[in-house]
């Protein structure tokens, strides 16, 4: 079991740092139990959470983010892009549900010494999970703050051993429309596929999240496990990843199948290139907080790369950002 | 069906009913500020433009179906409340067009001139609305008199166009799953065959 968690129904708070847990910790990567005060919240707060909500323990304090004030968990988990659950910005909320995050397998493949299927929990133990809290900034002009619990991708990556030959990495999204049930419609050429270039993918920032706020993944954040590329729009930070491959050549992924002129395989967030349909030089910060203080909220200007050019400026030193939005 | 007699009553009702979705909207606002709520999402100025928007090219739908249901129902005292009917739907899609330019622009008339000029969805939005203000400015009494009826249907045709406009301007805008769109174009589909199909019934036919 990659992360263990109590379920509200079972625990007392008083069994969270029982002796037995404390001890076990050794041999599970984290361990996690319930956070009493937020389980006593009233349920008007989190009406569409239906998983049980469980704290990560031991995570690493980082400095990213730390001058930003990010999104409530409230307002990060009812209103999401995830179209296997619908179009709509709260059908992830409302029907994530029936997404089965545990136990979860990841299949990995293509270029790289070590290939085949890993449960997630085996690929995650090892390491030290870390909170960031980074920007994030959709393509459709809104951002939120965002503090993930997860690893640096390139720290995962380094484990299979993938050869010279693969140059980028592909990534895949579950396809079941049972526990997906936004699939049953054709909005998108499902699997969800997303990709990286292979310095991209081992940049110090890219993040394999399993979580928000400390707690494990909510499902309709993209649960068990989802990519985070701060650098470039949210699309790109596929969710529920179930298939990881080292390739050759430059894959294909959704939205730029979709509508290629519009949704390039880079893009990195850049005020400058404008989206066909929209400016992209400001953008809504969402907060959590909602209403009239929302509607009235100073937009804010986008910055290029998302703020993180100073980390990523490398990567693109000789391209033309034009021709390769 | 419905007696000229109630035509007073009616109209107020019609009249209310069609400020339910403002009531709602401004309700759902309300609930959001005060008691925390998410009625109008954690980004309630994407949502109010599209909620206007969808209910300007309601309204202007409802519009053009009176005359077929009038025929449905064999009734010409509805054709009576189709003013009323296509003048909310020039204040939703002026209610549309602010929430877009105040909140989602905040008024940066730079950003509005760049966004007519560079975004095709925007462009058809502009030009919709710009052919529906003089439908909206002759729609008293005496301007139709002034015009005469014939070249005043003429003018009014116009609504045809226009509301195909508003469609693609819907259909551009959206990113996947068209399902919406597309119902609307279905629609008006059928609303334009029908009037079509009633215009060749009439050159068919001796009476009316």
């Amino acid at each position: 079991m990659l992360i263990k968690y109590v379920k509200k129904s079972e625990a007392k708070s008083s069994e969270i740092t029982s002796k037995a847990m404390f001890l076990d910790r050794r041999n599970f990567f984290q361990g996690v139990a319930i956070t009493g005060v937020i389980s006593l919240l009233p349920k008007i707060v989190t009406p569409s959470f239906a998983s049980p909500r469980a704290k990560f323990l031991n995570v690493k304090k980082t400095p990213f983010g730390e001058a930003e004030k990010p999104t409530t968990f409230d307002g990060l988990t009812n209103y999401n892009n995830f179209y296997e659950f619908g179009t709509g910005k709260t059908d992830p909320a409302q029907n994530a549900h029936t997404l089965k995050p545990e136990p979860w397998t990841i299949e990995v493949s293509g270029l790289a010494k070590k290939t085949g299927k890993f449960n997630l929990d085996d690929l995650i133990k090892p390491h030290q999970l870390e909170e960031r809290i980074y920007r994030l900034r959709c393509v459709e002009a809104w951002s939120m703050v965002i503090p993930w619990v997860g690893i640096p991708l390139v720290d995962i990556i380094k484990r299979f051993e993938p050869n010279s030959k693969a140059k980028f990495v592909a990534f895949e999204t579950l396809v079941d429309d049972e526990q997906m049930p936004g699939q049953k419609n054709r909005s998108l050429d499902w699997p969800y596929t997303e990709g990286l270039r292979m310095d991209e993918a081992i940049n110090p920032l890219t993040l394999l999240a399993v979580g928000v706020y400390g707690e494990r993944m909510p499902n309709q954040n993209g649960a068990p496990v989802r990519l985070v590329v701060p650098w470039k729009y949210g699309f790109k930070s596929i969710k529920s990843i179930v298939k990881i491959s080292f390739v050759e050549k430059e894959p294909s992924t959704t939205w730029n199948i979709q509508a290629p002129n519009e949704y390039g395989f880079y893009s990195n967030v850049n005020p400058n290139i404008d989206h066909p349909r929209w400016s992209q030089k400001r953008e809504r910060r969402i907060t959590g907080e909602g209403g009239l203080s929302a509607m009235f909220r100073p937009k804010i200007e986008t910055q290029f790369m998302n703020g993180y050019a100073e980390e990523v400026a490398d990567l693109y030193k000789n391209m033309d950002l034009k021709k390769f939005f | 069906m419905i007696k000229k007699h109630y035509r007073k009553i009616f109209k107020s009702l019609v009249f209310l009913g069609s400020l339910i979705p403002l009531c709602w909207l401004a309700y759902a606002i309300y609930s959001d500020t005060v008691f925390g709520t998410r009625l109008m999402t954690a980004d309630p100025i994407q949502k109010l433009d599209r909620e206007l928007g969808d209910w300007a090219l309601i309204f202007i739908i409802l519009s053009l179906s009176v005359r077929p249901l009038a025929r449905l129902f064999k009734s010409n005292e509805l054709i009576a409340y189709r003013r009323m009917v296509g003048l909310f739907a020039f204040f939703y899609v002026c209610l549309h067009l602010t929430s877009y330019i105040g909140l989602n622009l905040q008024f940066s008339f730079n950003e509005f001139i760049q966004d007519i000029l560079k975004r095709n969805f925007i462009t058809i939005g502009i030009i919709g609305f710009i052919l529906l203000i003089p439908l909206a400015a002759t729609s008293t009494k005496s301007a139709i008199k002034w015009f005469g009826g014939r070249r005043w249907k003429k003018l009014h045709a116009l609504i045809y166009p226009i509301v195909l406009l508003g469609t693609l301007h819907f259909f551009m805008m959206v990113r996947a799953d068209f399902t919406r769109p597309l119902m609307y174009f279905i629609v008006i589909l059928a609303l334009l065959g029908f009037r079509f199909w009633s215009k060749y019934a009439k050159s068919n036919s001796q009476f009316r």
